[in-house]
């Protein structure tokens, strides 16, 4: 009964972070409100030590520990870093959202720093287990922080709606996970591998199991038929929350996504690739036909972002490493864009007033210039119209599924993403083209405002220098998934 | 039949029928009585498979603490039970198709071809600990998900208490450390005025 310690090196940022969540937590009982900013400012740090940890500690093998339960690889450092850049984006974007509306509480951050260690647990795992309880650390912050705001109702009943949801499919992955450990005897990804290489476990109880864990995947990731909490939860929940849920979690979902099918099951192939390419055709035409009715810019984007992860489930279902780094890149894009865009409706909202109408943005050139070139930037972005990073996101999932013979597929993808090109632009057409209804002066914060001029800035610099971020993530996929 | 198994079908049918009372019985609280009876046999199949452990713990947190919270909620709430069971007959045919479609799937993992899952426990030595064996595990190979539980749990602390903590002002509330440090002068005033009252 011997016990080897297992190596705590790879996993080195998740314990920084689990301390200094903790820290934070027992520090901001000692804080007054009017030095909360020291709480904030630690979490700022604590992202920064993370990513520093997660640079020099990093290698570019496939490194195991906790007996097999955590793996630590290229594609997991990268993903990592960008899950850090985006809450450290999304905390500067709500910073002053959140002080204006009694948020400003130590528990938000302590909340999201627990929020991001479950992702990066999830990034990291190598077991059902693990993918799993990382999984509920996640949705447990999630739910928590959407219903922060306990005297909006409209919150509460997001919140509630979510949490219901996302129970189920909670559920529903936990089940058809039990129906692969039941058929392959084992709980770890690779083990399950190779039962399934090997040919052990009847195809029909695999084939069930696999059924429930794209099933949950599916409500997870917000796609159709498993969508109908993303326009609820993204409207009911205060704007900054939104944007946590819209951007970070994209990243862990996509890591959970291929450490499940890609890696885990990927014996199966055939199988999911069906289930795969009927949500991604029903994501990406109920998200972009369903966004152009809505007048709440929040609940549009709920929409796009449906549509939106159809596009990136197009690159995974063509199985093939190169789908994968395409759709790795298309989450990274997408992520950036999905900053900027909810960023901007923080920026413009102030005490007692959400800018979260198609109206509110109208005339936005005459009021701020600035603003409405990098909202257009954005917004040309998710259209995927060159030279923008949307574009270049969206060529390459098409190339992918081209390349797997999916040429229907792609003509669909091409034809829906056209009539998504309708609701951006009507953005822009609001902002350029008509008078504003609003003229009160748009305060900012000199750290948002720099922020969202990056933000935009990239996405317009990553459009035309896509190459080094696509070999990045092609590199990382093809050192991780061998 | 030896006698184990004389025990393991004698548990297996009360639980089986705790089971079915659970979901047909028409009162709430006779059904959550019905789940304390499933619970309890479902720890004496355990004591079976020699995990006392978790037998004792199903019976502890279970039965002990979880079930007496369920109960104390059905009697609390006053149920209109007739309304509830409104839904029961048109509901009926979803529920019997889910129930049947996971009576299938669950026969299908057991009898997976060239496979059988579940094979015969084995008794095990003398010495053997199931509870010794079961925090060896714990903290060794599964130490990493034991962590994260613990995880999730501080997370649940922390989101109760951010969600329903409410810090009210003005609320007459009494505070006992301040009421025993009452001093005489915070109570009594003396005001010295005439033994008579003047100019009548």
């Amino acid at each position: 009964m011997t016990f080897v310690t297992p190596n705590l090196i790879p996993a080195l940022s998740e314990i920084f972070v689990l301390i200094m969540a903790s820290l934070i937590l027992v520090v901001d009982v000692f804080l007054s409100n009017r030095n909360r900013y020291i709480s904030y400012a630690l979490t700022q740090l604590t992202l920064l030590g993370a990513a520093w940890i997660t640079i020099s500690s990093g290698s570019t093998d496939v490194v195991y520990t906790f007996n097999g339960m955590f793996v630590g690889d290229v594609m997991a450092n990268m993903l990592k870093m960008m899950t850090y850049l985006a809450v450290s984006a999304m905390l500067v974007y709500s910073r002053s959202y959140i002080q204006l509306r009694n948020l400003f509480t130590g528990e938000f951050f302590v909340l999201v720093l627990f929020a991001m260690l479950g992702m990066m647990v999830m990034i990291s795992a190598s077991h059902f287990l693990t993918l799993y309880l990382g999984l509920e650390l996640l949705s447990l912050s999630l739910y928590s922080l959407v219903a922060l705001q306990r005297d909006s109702a409209q919150a509460t009943e997001a919140a509630m709606k979510y949490f219901v949801l996302g129970a189920l499919a909670s559920g529903l992955l936990l089940y058809g996970m039990s129906m692969i450990y039941g058929a392959t005897g084992s709980l770890e990804i690779s083990k399950v591998a190779a039962a399934i290489q090997h040919g052990d476990g009847g195809r029909t109880v695999l084939a069930f199991g696999l059924v429930f864990i794209v099933a949950g995947l599916a409500f997870k990731l917000g796609v159709v038929p498993f969508h109908m909490w993303i326009p609820d939860v993204y409207q009911g929940a205060p704007t900054a929350v939104t944007l946590f849920i819209g951007s970070a979690p994209k990243i862990a979902a996509f890591a959970f996504v291929m450490r499940l099918l890609a890696e885990g099951l990927n014996g199966l192939v055939h199988d999911w690739q069906g289930m795969l390419i009927i949500m991604a055709v029903l994501s990406m035409a109920i998200g972009n036909l369903a966004a152009i009715a809505q007048t709440n810019i929040k609940r549009m984007l709920a929409y796009s972002t449906i549509s939106h992860m159809g596009f990136l489930l197009l690159g995974i279902l063509s199985g093939t490493l190169n789908g994968y780094s395409s759709s790795m890149f298309y989450v990274l894009a997408y992520v950036l864009m999905s900053l900027g865009s909810f960023g901007m409706i923080l920026l413009l909202s102030r005490k007692g007033f959400e800018a979260e109408n198609l109206d509110d943005f109208k005339g936005l050139n005459q009021r701020k210039p600035w603003y409405a070139f990098m909202l257009l930037l954005i917004m040309f972005s998710m259209a995927g119209v060159p030279p923008t990073v949307g574009f270049y996101a969206k060529l390459s999932v098409l190339q992918a599924a081209l390349s797997a013979g999916y040429l229907w597929l792609v003509v669909f993808a091409v034809l829906m993403s056209v009539i998504g090109a309708f609701y951006y632009l009507r953005i822009i057409k609001l902002m350029y083209f008509d008078a504003p209804l609003d003229q009160a002066p748009i305060e900012s914060q000199p750290d948002s405002s720099m922020l969202i001029s990056l933000n935009g800035m990239a996405v317009l610099a990553l459009g035309i220098l896509p190459q080094p971020l696509m070999a990045l993530c092609a590199y990382s996929i093809q050192k991780s998934l061998l | 039949m030896n006698f184990e198994l004389l025990v393991f079908y004698f548990l297996a049918t009360i639980l089986l029928f705790a089971g079915l009372r659970v979901v047909t019985a028409r009162h709430p609280v006779h059904a959550a009585l019905y789940l304390v009876l499933a619970f309890f046999t479902g720890a004496g199949l355990w004591l079976l498979l020699e995990a006392e452990f978790l037998a004792i713990t199903l019976v502890l947190v279970y039965i002990g603490a979880v079930m007496v919270l369920f109960l104390f909620v059905v009697m609390m709430m006053n149920l209109n039970i007739e309304k509830m069971r409104d839904g029961f007959w048109s509901n009926l045919p979803l529920a019997a198709f889910v129930g049947i479609l996971m009576a299938i799937e669950m026969s299908l993992v057991l009898t997976v071809a060239g496979r059988t899952i579940g094979s015969d426990p084995h008794a095990h030595a003398a010495g053997y600990s199931n509870t010794k064996e079961l925090g060896r595990l714990i903290y060794t190979d599964y130490v990493y998900p034991f962590e994260l539980a613990a995880v999730i749990l501080l997370v649940a602390i922390v989101a109760a208490i951010a969600i329903t903590l409410r810090r009210r002002t003005g609320t007459k509330h009494q505070d006992p450390a301040w009421q025993v440090r009452v001093k005489r002068d915070d109570r009594v005033r003396l005001v010295s005025m005439p033994a008579e009252k003047e100019g009548d």
